[in-house]
Formats: C-alpha cells, sequence, structure tokens
C-alpha cells in the first residue's frame, strides 16, 4: 500500500493531459458547467476527464436532474411588453373604444384579441355593450395598478435560471396558467454534474502539476535530444489494450500435429492416400463380408462418379476372394459366400484410416528387409450420417500398426499403455471387444484424472490373419490401434457441439487457446 | 449393435451363482459384451456382433456361467430321434429352388410357455432377424405352435395370386400380393420378395399355410401362446449351413429353459438331410501359435482349463478343441487364442514393450504442407478446415463456373448440400466469408486441402489433387495485396514464378492471372469478381490466390 503523499504524486504522474486540465479548476469550481468554463475544453472533454479521474478514486460525479422554466416564443414576447390582455386593458382604460380599434391601439392579432375578451370578462374586468364596445371597470383599474404575478414570473425566468421546485404561492399558481397558454411558459429536465472531491482529490486540486511532462517519445525527440531532463508520464499498466491479431493454424492441426510427433517419437512412419477408395481396399481386403451391413447405403457413402474403380494385381484380388470364400490357404473357413468382384469395385469415400494399413501391408508383399516395421495415418474418414451436435459425416481417424512376426497380444498391451501415456493418460485398462477385421480385440479405457471416471478412447487389436496373408503374403502378427481422435480434442477444447470443430467462425478462430498438450 | 434386456434374478438362477453388482459389472465387461447398464433388477447389455448365440438370456448365462467357473466345458443337447410314424418330417418341394432354396427345421417339445418365456422367445427371433439375418435378407425364422399343426409339413412356393391366408394379426384372409401391399409386415419386407414369380410357403398335412417366409406367419397357425407347449421351428434361407448354425443357436436356448428338442427328416428329394445338427465342431489347435499369438507359455491343462472357461471342450493328448454347435463365430484358430486368452482375462496380462527399432518418418508432402501454412501464419492469415463434401452452388455456380459435369459426386448423400467432392479449395474460403460477415475485419484465410477430379490414371478414377487456398477481404483488399502473399511465400520457398494474365470466370476481368514455374502452371490468383461477393453475400472486397501443393513441391524436388 502506498502512502498518502506517494499516491498523489504518482496519481500526478500518471495523469492524461486532459485530465492535467480539469485538475486545477476543481480546487475553485465543483460544478461540470463551471469546470468546462474555467477548464476551456469541451463538455465531452471534461465528462471524459472527470470519468477517469473518478476511476482513480480522485473525486466522486453526481449527477443531478432539475426541472426549470424556459420561456416560450409568446412568454419572451410578454415577459419584455407586458401579456396582451394588459395592453387591451391600458388601451380601455382611456375610454371605451371598438374592437378594430383596441386591436390596433394595443397592438393585438385577432387570435389574442379573442383570448384578452375572454380573459377580461372572466376577472369582471370590463363590461361589453353592443357594437362591440369594450368599457373598462374599477376592478380593472385597480388590476393596472400593479404587475400580475404572471408577468412577475415570466420577468424573473427571462433573467435567471429558475428551478420549478422553487416555486411558491402565488408564483406556482401562475407557472399552471401560464402552461396552458400557447408558447407562453415551458419546463424542462435538465442534466447536471457536480464534483465531490476525494482526500485525493483536493491533495491533487493543490498539487503543483509540471505540464511539461512527455506523452510520447519521438524520434524528432530522440534527434534533438529534446528528451532529455524531462519526465514522462506514467501509464495505467492495467488498462485493457484491444486485442492483437495475429496469424493461426487451425486448433485441430495444432493437435494433429501433435499426435503425429507421438507416433514419430515411437518410430512410427507415415502412411497416406486417398480419401476415395475402392470397396477392395475399405472392406474387402480387411475381411468385411460383402453382405455386411457397413456397406450398405445407410452407413457409407458411394461415389456415384465414377462409381468404379480399378483392382489391385491379380495375385492380391485372388487370395482375397479365396478368403472370403473358404479362407484360401489362411487356414480359416471363411465367409462362406460367393464373393463378388464387381461388389469390390464399388467407390466409397474411405470409412476409416485401416484401408491406408491394407494399401500399406500390400506394398511392402514379400520384401522381407521392411520388417519389422511400425507405420501410422491420421487423416479424415467419413460416414453417411446426417449432421447433429454429437455426430459429423467427415471426423478424424488416427491408427498406427506394428508389422512384427514375433510381436504378441502382450505387446499390444505394451504399447497401448506407452502410447497413451504419451497422450496424457496415466493409467489404462483393457476389456475385450470386438471389430471384424482384428482378432484379438480390445477395448482402450483411460482414467480422466479431473472427472475422476475411466472413458472409452478406442478400439485396438491384432489383424486378423483373412486381412494380413492375403496382403502381406505371410501370416504373422500386425497389432493396430487408434484412439478416438476427434473426442480428445473436443474433450481438450471443451467443445460441447462436435460441428464447431468445422464452424470456420472467424471470431472462435481467432479466440481459441493453443494446442499445449 | 443389438443390445439384450436381462432380469437379474432370471440370469442369476441360469447362472448358478449370486453376484455383487461390482462382480457383475467387472465380469460381464472382462467376458467381452458391453455392458449399458444396470439398474435395479434390470441389466442392459450390447452383444457383439459375432455372438448371436448370447441374444437371449439362457444363452447370455451359459456363457457367463462358464466363464465364472460355475459350469464349465461343452454343454451336451440331446436330440431326440423323430420315430417313424410321427411324420417329423419336411417335404421340400423343387419349386421354392428359385426364390429360397432351404430351410432347416426343429421341434421343441415339453415347454411351459407364459408371457415372460414368449416375449423371450419373440426377443431371440427379432434380433436374430435384424442381426445374424440381416433384416431377414439372409435368413427368417418361423416358431409355430405344433398343437395347431397336422404333419408331414410341405416347404414349397406358388404364385401370389393363388396364394390365400390369414396373416398375423389380421383379420380376413388375404392373397400374396395383398399381403405385400396391405399387411404391415408385408409392407415392411415386400422388397425381399421384389423379383419373385412365386412366393415360398410352408403348409401343414391338411393343406392349411403355416407362413409366407420371409414376410409373415398365418394367424391361426403361427402364433405361439400359453397353450402351446410343443413348437416347430424352420429357418428358411440361401445357405443351408447359415440357417443350420440359426436354428442351432434357437433350440439350445429353448433347451436351456428346459425344451426337449426332437429331430426332424428334411426331404430335399434327392437326398434325405437330418436337422438339427447339434454335433460339436471338431478343431486341431496348434498349440504354439496360440501361446505365441497370446505371449504366454500356457500348459495343455492350463489351456484345457480356459477353453472350457469359454464352453469349450479340449483333449490334451489329441490337441482337438470340440466347439459347441451354437458358436458361429470360430472361423480360424486365431478366434480359439482368442477365447483363451479372455478366459484368462485381459486384466491379469504384463503388458510388455519389445525391444524393437524402428525409424520414424513424417510423409514428406505432409512436411511440406506444414512448411507452406507456417509461411503462411507467418503473413498473419487463419488456417480453416472445411468438409470435404460441398454442393455445385458452392462448388461452381457461385463461383461463376460454367459446366460442372466433370464433378466427383456422391450417390447416396443424405442431403443435397453434400452431394459433390470439392473441387477447388477457394469456394470453402468464399463460403466462410459469407458466413462471418458480421466479425472484424480484416479477415485474412487459408486453407490446404483437396481438390478431387476425375482421372483416368488413378486406381479409383479420381486424382486428390492437394490445394492451398488463400483469401483476404478486407476494405482494400485488391490484385497487389494478394500478389505480395504469392511473392513472399514463392522467394521463401526459393522458387521463381511469372504471371500471366488469365480469363478466369471467378476473378475480375483483366485482374486474375496464372501463376507458372518454367511453362507449368501452378495456380492462380487475382480480384475476386463482383458477381461471385454478391453471390455469396459478402459486401467487402475479396482477392485470392489457389496454388496446386503437390505441383509446387515436385518443383522443388
Amino acid at each position: 500500500m502506498m502512502g498518502g503523499s506517494d499516491r498523489v504524486r504518482d496519481v500526478a504522474g500518471s495523469l492524461h493531459p486532459l485530465e492535467r486540465k480539469v485538475v486545477p479548476v476543481l480546487a475553485k469550481h465543483l460544478s461540470f458547467a463551471d469546470i468546462v468554463k474555467h477548464s476551456g475544453l469541451l463538455d465531452v472533454e471534461v465528462m471524459r476527464a472527470l470519468q477517469w479521474l473518478a476511476a482513480k478514486e480522485a473525486l466522486s460525479l453526481r449527477e443531478d436532474v432539475r426541472e426549470i422554466l424556459v420561456l416560450g416564443e409568446n412568454g419572451r414576447k410578454a415577459a419584455k411588453h407586458g401579456l396582451p390582455e394588459t395592453a387591451f386593458l391600458k388601451a380601455i382604460h382611456k375610454g371605451p373604444l371598438k374592437r378594430d380599434d383596441v386591436k390596433k391601439a394595443a397592438n393585438l392579432s385577432d387570435d389574442e384579441v379573442n383570448a384578452c375578451v375572454g380573459v377580461l370578462r372572466g376577472k369582471a374586468a370590463m363590461t361589453i355593450s353592443a357594437g362591440p364596445v369594450f368599457t373598462i371597470t374599477d376592478h380593472g383599474k385597480r388590476i393596472l395598478e400593479k404587475d400580475s404575478p404572471e408577468e412577475a414570473l415570466l420577468k424573473k425566468v427571462s433573467g435567471h435560471e429558475v428551478d420549478v421546485s422553487s416555486l411558491k404561492d402565488l408564483e406556482l399558481l401562475a407557472f399552471q396558467s401560464l402552461k396552458k397558454r400557447k408558447d407562453m411558459l415551458l419546463s424542462v429536465l435538465k442534466k447536471d454534474w457536480t464534483v465531490a472531491l476525494t482526500s485525493l482529490g483536493k491533495s491533487l486540486s493543490k498539487h503543483d502539476l509540471k505540464d511539461d511532462l512527455v506523452e510520447r517519445l519521438t524520434p524528432e525527440m530522440l534527434a534533438s535530444g529534446e528528451w532529455k531532463g524531462k519526465t514522462f508520464r506514467s501509464y495505467d499498466v492495467s488498462a485493457v489494450v484491444p486485442r492483437k491479431e495475429r496469424g493461426k493454424r487451425h486448433f485441430l492441426n495444432q493437435a494433429k500435429q501433435s499426435a503425429k510427433s507421438i507416433w514419430l517419437e515411437m518410430g512410427f512412419k507415415e502412411m497416406t492416400g486417398s480419401f476415395i477408395q475402392t470397396s477392395f481396399w475399405n472392406f474387402d481386403a480387411l475381411f468385411t463380408a460383402q453382405d455386411h451391413p457397413v456397406r450398405e447405403m445407410q452407413d457409407t457413402f458411394f461415389i456415384k462418379n465414377p462409381s468404379q474403380g480399378r483392382l489391385p494385381e491379380k495375385k492380391i484380388v485372388s487370395a482375397v476372394k479365396a478368403v472370403h470364400e473358404d479362407g484360401g490357404d489362411t487356414g480359416s473357413i471363411g465367409w462362406r459366400y460367393a464373393w463378388n468382384e464387381d461388389e469390390s469395385r464399388r467407390n466409397v469415400l474411405r470409412t476409416h484410416t485401416t484401408c491406408l494399413s491394407a494399401h500399406t501391408l500390400a506394398s511392402i508383399r514379400d520384401d522381407k528387409l521392411a520388417l519389422p516395421a511400425k507405420y501410422f495415418a491420421l487423416g479424415k474418414c467419413f460416414r453417411n450420417e446426417t449432421l447433429d451436435w454429437s455426430h459429423l459425416f467427415e471426423f478424424n481417424q488416427t491408427e498406427g500398426i506394428v508389422v512384427d512376426e514375433n510381436a504378441n497380444f502382450r505387446h499390444l498391451l505394451g504399447y497401448l499403455k506407452a502410447f497413451f501415456r504419451k497422450m496424457g493418460y496415466e493409467q489404462a485398462r483393457f476389456r475385450p471387444a470386438y471389430f471384424p477385421y482384428t482378432e484379438f480385440s480390445v477395448e482402450i479405457d483411460v482414467w480422466h484424472p479431473v472427472h475422476k471416471k475411466w472413458f472409452e478412447l478406442g478400439g485396438a487389436g491384432i489383424f486378423r490373419p483373412e486381412v494380413v496373408k492375403p496382403l502381406l503374403g505371410i501370416d504373422i502378427p500386425v497389432l493396430a490401434w487408434g484412439p478416438g481422435f476427434d473426442r480428445i480434442i473436443i474433450e481438450y477444447f471443451k467443445i460441447q457441439d462436435i460441428r464447431e470443430l468445422y464452424k470456420n467462425d472467424v471470431k472462435q478462430l481467432r479466440e481459441m487457446k493453443e494446442w499445449m498438450r | 449393435m443389438p443390445t439384450l434386456t436381462l432380469n437379474k434374478e432370471v440370469l442369476e438362477k441360469l447362472v448358478g451363482k449370486k453376484l455383487s453388482l461390482d462382480q457383475l459389472k467387472d465380469r460381464i465387461s472382462m467376458l467381452g459384451t458391453d455392458l449399458e447398464k444396470i439398474e435395479d433388477n434390470e441389466i442392459v447389455v450390447e452383444v457383439f456382433p459375432n455372438r448371436p448365440d448370447m441374444l437371449s438370456e439362457p444363452g447370455f448365462a451359459r456363457a457367463l456361467s462358464s466363464f465364472i467357473g460355475v459350469k464349465t466345458g461343452l454343454r451336451e443337447f440331446k436330440v431326440n430321434k423323430a420315430s417313424q410314424n410321427e411324420n417329423y418330417k419336411v417335404i421340400i418341394d423343387r419349386s421354392v429352388e428359385k426364390v429360397r432354396p432351404f430351410t432347416a427345421c426343429a421341434i421343441v417339445k415339453n415347454i411351459k410357455f407364459d408371457d415372460e418365456k414368449i416375449r423371450e422367445i419373440v426377443q431371440l427371433q427379432e434380433k436374430l432377424h435384424v442381426t445374424f439375418g440381416r433384416h431377414r435378407k439372409k435368413l427368417a425364422i418361423g416358431i409355430y405352435p405344433l398343437e395347431k399343426i397336422h404333419l408331414p409339413i410341405t416347404y414349397t412356393a406358388m404364385k401370389p395370386s393363388e396364394i390365400r391366408f390369414r396373416p398375423l394379426e389380421s383379420d380376413k384372409e388375404m392373397t400374396g400380393l395383398e399381403i405385400l401391399a396391405r399387411h404391415p409386415a408385408g409392407k415392411e419386407y415386400a422388397h425381399l420378395l421384389k423379383d419373385a414369380k412365386v412366393f415360398p410357403l410352408f403348409v401343414d398335412a391338411k393343406g392349411s399355410v403355416l407362413s409366407m417366409p420371409p414376410i409373415i406367419n398365418s394367424h391361426e397357425t403361427g402364433k405361439v401362446s400359453e397353450e402351446t407347449s410343443e413348437v416347430f421351428i424352420e429357418c428358411s434361407g440361401f445357405d443351408y449351413e447359415v440357417l443350420s448354425q440359426c436354428l442351432n443357436i434357437i433350440v439350445t436356448s429353448l433347451a436351456e429353459m428346459g425344451g426337449k428338442i426332437f429331430e426332424m427328416i428334411l426331404d430335399y428329394g434327392r437326398e434325405k438331410r437330418r436337422s438339427p445338427d447339434l454335433s460339436p465342431r471338431e478343431w486341431k489347435l496348434d498349440i504354439d501359435y496360440a501361446r505365441r499369438m497370446i505371449g504366454l507359455q500356457l500348459s495343455d491343462s492350463e489351456i484345457k482349463k480356459l477353453l472350457e472357461r469359454m464352453g469349450f471342450a479340449y483333449s490334451e493328448t489329441s490337441r482337438k478343441v470340440l466347439i459347441p454347435a451354437y458358436r458361429t463365430d470360430i472361423l480360424h484358430q486365431i478366434d480359439l487364442a482368442e477365447d483363451i486368452a479372455i478366459a484368462y482375462g485381459y486384466e491379469n496380462f504384463e503388458p510388455e514393450i519389445p525391444n524393437v527399432m524402428t525409424i520414424g518418418e513424417e510423409d514428406p508432402l505432409e512436411v511440406f504442407k506444414n512448411r507452406a501454412a507456417n509461411i503462411l501464419v507467418g503473413m498473419g492469415f487463419i488456417e480453416t478446415i472445411s468438409y470435404n463434401l460441398t454442393n455445385k452452388d458452392v462448388n461452381s455456380h457461385k463461383m461463376l463456373i460454367k459446366g460442372d459435369s466433370a464433378v466427383v459426386e456422391i450417390a447416396n448423400s443424405q442431403t443435397v448440400d453434400r452431394s459433390i467432392m470439392r473441387s477447388w479449395v477457394l469456394p470453402s474460403l468464399m463460403q466462410i466469408f459469407s458466413e462471418n460477415t458480421n466479425k472484424e475485419y480484416p479477415q485474412k484465410l487459408f486453407e490446404i486441402g483437396t481438390g478431387f477430379i476425375h482421372s483416368s490414371s488413378e486406381e479409383t478414377g479420381v486424382d486428390e489433387v492437394p490445394k492451398l487456398a488463400a483469401a483476404i477481404a478486407r476494405s482494400d483488399s485488391d490484385f497487389t495485396r494478394i500478389k505480395q502473399v504469392v511473392d513472399e511465400l514463392m522467394k521463401s520457398l526459393g522458387l521463381e514464378f511469372s504471371l500471366e494474365k488469365t480469363d478466369h470466370p471467378s476473378f475480375i476481368v483483366g485482374r486474375g492471372a496464372k501463376i507458372l514455374t518454367g511453362k507449368k502452371e501452378i495456380g492462380f490468383l487475382g480480384e475476386i469478381n463482383p458477381l461471385v461477393l454478391e453471390g455469396f453475400g459478402v459486401q467487402m472486397p475479396v482477392s485470392a490466390l489457389e496454388l496446386d501443393i503437390a505441383k509446387i513441391y515436385a518443383s522443388l524436388h
């Protein structure tokens, strides 16, 4: 906590030029209008300075709302020359007059004459005889002897600002009667501000404010050396500043890059490939029977144009065909149906990155030197779904395979533990599962330390011999796993609606935090 | 995946042991079924599609009981012989050959059907229809009260107009065609008989129709009630082996409920088959293979014990496994090896990382894409990611591109919005601008994505071209600003380039250019045509570029 005088010096040094002009005025003047007058600033400038000073706790601003009286056009005339009925009375005081003569003598309009006739008759100030001729009464003469309360009020208002709340008795009655008359006397609301200085404000207003504080250092000042010996105005360092614009990678790609580095650090080589695949690579090579529900229209996007692609070399096609029909030479009994080549030519949008693993196994067929080998893929996959908060028709998948003749189930669990530890999950547990192209199959649960519960994060397994042998040419273990990638991302960025991943809301992209895992 | 609802008390009785809630939860998931929820007495589990034998309460209890060691080993089911005079016979007429050639049948007696058992058997039938039967496409199941039927039964086919019977839950007789047109089940499954000239029928000895598979049973002879204690069961379809497996799952479930299974003779004319065949399959296990895959040196006796926990029998001397007739999921000995591991318990394995040296490597083109992206980020661009699926309106029409016949189209998209694969990336950026008109400007966006273009040289007939698009929307966006970006990018990559005017319709005439390295066109840039901006509802000038990343990458190497 700073001491009193330190605080005064500190605030004095940080004053903005506008505040600097206002503060000395406050020693003598506390009403807004006076401050404006004596500071030589505009209303808005004074207001801004006062608000800043209030934020610095140098003063408090009180807003007053007053109802004041304002003369209308007729009111201004009446304040100078008297009310029309007075002129009327004066004119007939000299003797009875006809209507036109009164009008001329009192310099009134037809409307005013009509109004005066009403008013004066009501007050019994005159009589009317045929003609019409107007004659003043004794009462009328007495009225003329002094100013009416209405006229007195009008004169008062023309000289000073009069508060409605200050009116008393006769003045109040006069105001009410004048208010009813056209353009005579109005009341309006007026806002005003009054300043109350705090003790800091009081000290500040008496403080000697140097007016040569440097606001901004310029190249010219540096060249001339003019800055030397000067004091810089000190800033409010906690003041809010506008957001800084910058270029940014999409948050999803930031996360993808970090997932990639996990695979790379573990010695995996990247597989890439096309989004459109023949059913052969997406399904048949992965031992998915041709009548499997996943191959139906409601699950998978089929391509209309071009609807079919080419099959790979005959050796691989025949091996896949055989494995479906009777297991071929794999020791399997197969799915036991007539495999259809045309069905496998149908183009689809890949439903998983596992088709890339199939391509890779075929590409290292008979290449003994390539083994042991580890591969990974990370990319978009597709399923024919309608979009809602928890379903996307395009989603990301990542998966890795280990092709190693000595690999076994315990190794799979070992790799999984290490992989998920790198992803940030210290504890993982494994349950039996089912996937069409793996046997063994494993479901991985990881322990979420914040939510304190297990949640499913992906599947894993060992590729079935019916998958491996037709592609690779030999039957050796191929370990495979793929965590649910989008799920990790929405969890990290606390996204409720999965559609936000591809919403491309420019504001959201600008403000999204960085992937730091 | 199909779910199964179990009653905890019934399950415990069938299993033969009471388990605490935690034990039950744990054992069910470690057996290889997904526990959905347990609430009071109700247990909901997801049964994996390879285990249709677990789709009934008795079938599920059978597996669980073995797994926790209460009743292990192979279950024997007695098939009672059909006596000569009882006519336990189904005659298969040749007329079915072209429409639905096979059936597998059985009779089960001695079941006291009550509400609960009827519900149970209907549930099993329905779940098998959906999963194993692929919504009746592969097979259909019929279960009939034997007391209403006169044996023997004939499986035949007739012209639909000549078929007349009262289908289930209907108040009058209908012809085959009327059933397909009007009956709810008929309408739902009519597509399965779409091109059939004759419809299959089960008819009893007195000529009463039992059912018209795979559509509907008869109301008179095809409805199991509380008076029923003996049933006739048939599965019809296209592959006898599949039908036989399905029949085995049903009759063994009924046998677990106390039913007695009776054999039927299926007279296929040229050959006679006995059904059901519940003899276990014999499989020689390569024990070294199993040990190698599992990663444990298990002894013969351990393997025997573990296999018995999964309902198999194993002979240590012959190393032969006996597989029960209801297990349809054993295709290869790897399936036996996995079952041994499940019985051992996944939680009991010690994970191990082998000492294997491999070298990690990122795909070089992906590395290059990343570098390009980082250069753009350095110039203040924000990266976007759009869907690959789009529509012709965005991809061509709004961009003023004529002739969009060459785009790659989706056959079965659920929305017209997503009916093609985008052929370039810039329209996606325009779409993003149009959705962000209320956000602060300037907006500088880029995206690296794929353009899908027909190409006969590719395996799929489609070339998937990696592309980079960048666009600047701001009040003074112009050709210079976007040319600066290309300039800087190409300088950073160390590539020389030149520009040549283009009449690309998406750009203002005279302000669009092709980007060339040597003579190779690698992309284009320019000021977006105001007609395009109008189409997208963007009221801010936009200048943009699109580059073929593969071509740039190739120029560098």
